[in-house]
């Protein structure tokens, strides 16, 4: 039973539709992240779950309920925005506790809830700092504690690591994921970042031009991209111009020198699709040139030119010998680590 | 720099540094003395003259007219009647005002833009014709409005517009407005575009939103155009000449009519002086004030 569920939902601003049949059922508990570049309506749909826009048809629900006929103060979700949207004259303590004021919540108790909440987000102690008085990770705690301290049924985030430097994001993330973990609140996640999308969500929409392009785990939208949309968009990739050689039997995938067992299925002009820390140097596959090596510490980073086009290669750094530039290399990679698109036969 | 260094000791150079921004500033600080503060300190000066009606003024150190100042209740009517104005002007500024910016701003581009001309372009006519607009539409017997109301016999005596107190404070309002508008709108441009989208995400209401939220935030451009129109308004001319005339006096039209019609110098400069330096008094006191309590706004 889907906890809150959109149907068909589509916005449009005058003849522009900005999000277009977007269908998404979401579990209780689950953190769901909307994927995409900016202008993809990633946003716009985040803010019609929140009320701030209405969509223009399609229905969204919250256990079985219409939450478009909720007006937006009443939805009793809770929102972090990327802006942080704090109220300035207002101590941290006052901001997380405005909401519980809004709800009537006796002093007492709204004193208490609002100290475990900036507690929980490792602001113990902050209480009386104002907004502009802390730094952005601060800020972006309150926010968090803000949004949390009204036992939201569903919490947005729109992009709201995206104003952090890298480190911190990259520390924000992890508690984010400890947080929501621990308090089992319904999330879901707005931003461009794949990264970011990938550590954090149980499930990841990817989204481009107002539609979705797909929904899975981040495994799966990594190791199995539905387009070459969603290939591009989750890390790098290659995509090399292939035929199916149909006079081969059984039929054969073939890219310049490379040439692989054919999917079934497919014939013609095809797209030959890998990542690039599968690709390996080997003796047989396709020829390429290495024309600059780099190296990132972890790994090392080779662009190629290939009897195909570009190439990149990601190899760890294990230690062992790496081609250098100049070098010709032979680059192969195993049938199941690549996916081909094209024509259906 | 070096070349500098070079051909002098390094102590003149040291000397030279120093002085430039005294002799860079130097056109600007004459200017400065040369008409306001010598002008200002022969006002001071001359309101400790001797003045009679047949020997002119005297060049004396007397404290006469600020005895009469003191002493006699003209002047203090004259005075309480002019912050009276200023404080009616300044609350009804803000009072409108403040809204007025507030609406502007929710407003979408091309609106947004024409309505914000509406509002400045009064600043391009001048005060005294739109003071006059005033008198024309409400002015005694022959002015529009009350012509108009009294033959639809609405009223039977036209409304009392000149030479009131009231009239004053709309004319004045009026005058100042776009101050205001723009004082609070600055404060509006502050506001993060989400802040209402939050507080309505936490549960408030519209009218919630504005008490708790945007008015705290839009207070000290509040303040700060109450400033700019108080300060304003208890020195205006024009406009209390026009609807008051000699009948209702403000600080500015007795020291004018001292001046120019007296010819009382001493006790016109007396005057000036005084509405000076009350104004300065409660300018840099209020805004002392102001600054103190919202520090955290302002930051």
């Amino acid at each position: 039973m889907a906890y809150l569920e959109l149907d068909r939902v589509a916005k449009q601003f005058g003849v522009q539709t900005v999000v277009d049949d977007f269908s998404l059922s979401v579990g209780k508990g689950e953190f769901i992240s909307f994927l995409g570049p900016s202008g993809c309506g990633k946003t716009t749909t985040l803010q019609m779950i929140a009320g701030f826009l209405d969509p223009t048809r399609g229905a969204i629900r919250l256990e079985g309920k219409d939450l478009t006929a909720i007006h937006p103060a009443k939805r009793g979700l809770g929102i972090v925005f990327q802006s942080y949207a704090l109220f300035p004259h207002m101590t941290a303590a006052e901001n997380v506790a405005f909401g519980l004021e809004m709800r009537k919540v006796p002093r007492a108790e709204r004193a208490e809830r609002v100290r475990a909440a900036l507690a929980m987000v490792g602001l113990a102690g902050y209480e009386d700092r104002h907004p502009r008085r802390m730094s952005g990770g601060q800020q972006q705690r309150v926010a968090l504690a803000r949004a949390l301290v009204i036992k939201p049924s569903v919490l947005l985030l729109d992009e709201p690591l995206s104003n952090l430097d890298a480190k911190l994001r990259e520390e924000m993330q992890i508690e984010l994921r400890q947080i929501q973990r621990t308090i089992g609140t319904t999330t879901i996640l707005v931003t461009h970042d794949q990264n970011e999308a990938m550590s954090l969500s149980d499930r990841i929409v990817v989204m481009s031009q107002g539609k979705i392009e797909q929904i899975g785990t981040p495994q799966e939208t990594y190791e199995r991209p539905a387009s070459a949309f969603v290939s591009q968009f989750l890390g790098k990739t290659n995509d090399f111009a292939a035929t199916i050689d149909r006079t081969a039997t059984p039929a054969r995938v073939v890219a310049g020198s490379w040439s692989a067992p054919a999917p079934a299925g497919l014939s013609g002009p095809v797209t030959v699709s890998i990542r690039p820390e599968r690709i390996g140097f080997g003796d047989a596959g396709l020829g390429a040139k290495i024309v600059t090596r780099i190296f990132q510490g972890n790994h090392w980073l080779f662009q190629c030119d290939s009897e195909c086009g570009p190439a990149i290669v990601i190899r760890q750094n294990d230690g062992k010998a790496q081609p250098a530039e100049g070098e010709a290399v032979r680059l192969a990679w195993r049938p199941e680590d690549m996916s081909v698109r094209g024509a259906a036969a | 720099m070096s070349a500098v260094a070079d051909t002098a000791p390094p102590g003149a150079a040291d000397a030279r540094i120093a002085r430039a921004p005294w002799v860079l500033s130097a056109p600007a600080l004459m200017l400065f003395v040369g008409v306001l503060l010598i002008p200002l300190a022969m006002t001071v000066m001359l309101s400790f003259h001797d003045w009679g009606q047949y020997k002119g003024i005297e060049p004396v150190f007397i404290l006469k007219n600020w005895h009469e100042i003191a002493t006699d209740p003209y002047y203090a009517e004259m005075f309480w009647r002019t912050f009276r104005i200023a404080i009616l002007t300044t609350l009804l500024t803000a009072l409108l005002g403040a809204p007025e910016a507030y609406i502007l701003n929710r407003m979408s581009g091309r609106w947004k833009s024409f309505f914000l001309l509406v509002i400045l372009g009064p600043l391009l006519i001048s005060v005294v014709a739109r003071t006059l607009g005033w008198a024309l539409l409400f002015g005694g017997n022959n002015g529009l409005v009350n012509k108009l109301l009294m033959s639809a016999g609405l009223i039977r005596a036209p409304i009392p517009f000149m030479f009131t107190e009231t009239g004053m404070v709309i004319a004045l309002a009026h005058v100042m407005m776009p101050f205001m508008v723009l004082s609070v709108w600055a404060a509006l441009q502050r506001l993060d575009p989400q802040i209402e989208n939050a507080a309505m995400s936490l549960g408030a209401g519209p009218i919630t939103t504005i008490r708790r939220i945007i008015m705290p935030q839009i207070m000290p451009g509040v303040l700060s155009g109450a400033i700019i129109v108080f300060s304003l308004s208890a020195s205006a001319f024009a406009t209390p000449a026009i609807i008051g005339g000699r009948r209702l006096k403000v600080a500015a039209t007795l020291a004018y009519d001292e001046f120019l019609n007296t010819l009382n110098w001493p006790l016109g400069a007396a005057v000036a002086t005084l509405l000076l330096v009350a104004l300065v008094l409660i300018v840099v006191g209020s805004n002392a004030l102001i600054e103190r309590r919202y520090a955290e706004v302002f930051r």
